[in-house]
């Protein structure tokens, strides 16, 4: 593998592949004192975000140092982006200084595609850590990795996607990746927030969540993209909140096994109320502890191996 | 504490052959390597295997590595940067079934099952009931 752009299309025997080496990952370094990896000793990685990130950005860091790589975080504030210089530049730049793997969030949907196609010469590795509204891919491997986790196994577990689908990049790649892993996929969403041509998406489509809670898995709360809206998608927020946000008499709609899970940042009181984010039957911290471990393994699929001759 | 895949089940039969003669009860572990192989980068990607230390972990305590074959040696380099991840043992010594020679490293076997002389371009493989329904071990 070579990079990791996109979660359409994504081989389930390779998505596999990675979730065990997470696994593995997360079992070694297991109450150890050392968490450090000679792995990728002498391997250069580079996060270039365009756009805000906690968890993201850290745990890529994290996961970069814990096996030995040297991770340099660059940001457009504070780089020659905000003199005017383009992506390509950019990247160029860093793949010239040394790169052997940048990992991109950036607000335009198809960026990291392009900029793989850019850097193809320079034998750089691309990891889409977000592009606009299009993917996420380590973010759904990460929640299907605390999915596996918590349920034992993927295939046939009906797992709902609540809220904001339309510009949530995080629900396209859970819905190539678990529907390739076996999943019943149902999104759940007012009509505004649903994007055109869902028709043709792998599953099934519902306005109703407290319908589907009952026979549910588990269920994913989107955050609600106020950044992202140019016009009015529901009434008001309470509305909003009052027919799709997840509170406590809707969890116990929900069966005693099901998982809330949410990739963050949250809107408390909003998609999801306190009480259920703080939770046991929420998985929102495992999602980030699994999310080291998941993008080390990520790296260690791109940059653990022999070159691949093109 | 056995080296995966072949050296784990090996691991475990020692202890219970241990028990059986002597009565003593030696716990046991595996211990993946692959993390820290220097050729990681000569081959396509090498899944990975399950680390279990011993219970009590391997501070001040006797390890004994398993492993198969013992070939160039590296896998018992890899082995040792390992294990001083994992804790400080009093001694590290090395077990294994079939050593074949053309060493690379200065490292030796501390108990040998049988010494095999081969030729670089052959095959040392290790049948385990375990992993293929029969024990034996196949020089091609």
């Amino acid at each position: 593998m070579k990079h990791l752009l996109s979660t359409e299309g994504i081989d389930p025997a390779v998505a596999t592949s990675i979730l065990d080496t997470a696994d593995n990952l997360k079992r070694a370094l297991l109450g150890r004192e050392v968490r450090k990896l000679p792995t990728l000793r002498g391997r250069t990685v580079i996060t270039m975000f365009y756009e805000n990130s906690t968890r993201t950005r850290v745990s890529f860091e994290i996961a970069g140092k814990w096996m030995s790589a040297d991770v340099i975080n660059v940001s457009s504030s504070g780089s020659s982006v905000s003199k005017g210089e383009s992506l390509r530049d950019t990247a160029l730049t860093l793949a010239a200084a040394g790169a052997d793997c940048v990992i991109v969030r950036h607000p335009a949907s198809g960026a990291a595609h392009r900029l793989a196609g850019w850097l193809a010469e320079a034998g750089t590795s691309v990891i889409n850590a977000g592009d606009g509204m299009h993917e996420h891919p380590t973010q759904a491997l990460l929640d299907a990795a605390t999915l596996r986790e918590r349920l034992g196994s993927i295939e046939g577990k009906r797992i709902a996607i609540v809220g904001d689908v339309l510009h949530s990049r995080v629900a396209r790649s859970n819905v190539h990746l678990l529907t390739a892993l076996g999943a019943d996929v149902t999104l759940v969403a007012p009509p505004t927030l649903l994007p055109t041509g869902v028709e043709n998406w792998p599953v099934t489509v519902s306005h109703e969540l407290d319908a589907e809670l009952p026979s549910l898995d588990a269920v994913m709360l989107l955050r609600v993209q106020a950044e992202r809206m140019t016009g009015g998608f529901f009434p008001s927020a309470r509305e909003y909140s009052i027919a799709y946000g997840l509170n406590e008499n809707r969890l116990r709609l929900m069966p005693e096994h099901a998982v809330v899970l949410h990739p963050g940042p949250m809107l408390r009181g909003m998609e999801i109320a306190s009480a259920v984010a703080d939770s046991p039957r929420a998985a929102i911290t495992d999602q980030v502890r699994n999310g080291v471990h998941l993008r080390m393994a990520v790296l260690y699929h791109l940059l653990a191996h022999e070159e691949e001759s093109s | 504490m056995g080296i995966p895949s072949r050296g784990a089940p090996l691991a475990r039969r020692l202890a219970r052959k241990i028990a059986e003669f002597s009565g003593v009860e030696v716990p046991t572990g595996t211990l993946d390597v692959t993390l820290y192989r220097d050729d990681l980068r000569r081959g396509p990607t090498r899944p990975l295997e399950t680390t279990a230390l011993p219970e009590g972990g391997i501070d001040d305590r006797l390890v004994v590595l398993v492993d198969d074959v013992l070939f160039s040696g590296r896998t018992i380099r890899a082995a040792l940067d390992a294990l001083r991840d994992h804790g400080r043992p009093r001694a590290v010594q090395l077990a294994v079934l079939v050593d074949r020679g053309h060493r690379e490293l200065p490292i030796r076997a501390d108990y040998v099952g049988k010494n095999v002389p081969t030729a670089r371009t052959e095959d040392v493989a290790v049948l385990l009931e375990e992993f293929d329904k029969r024990d034996g071990v196949v020089l091609r």
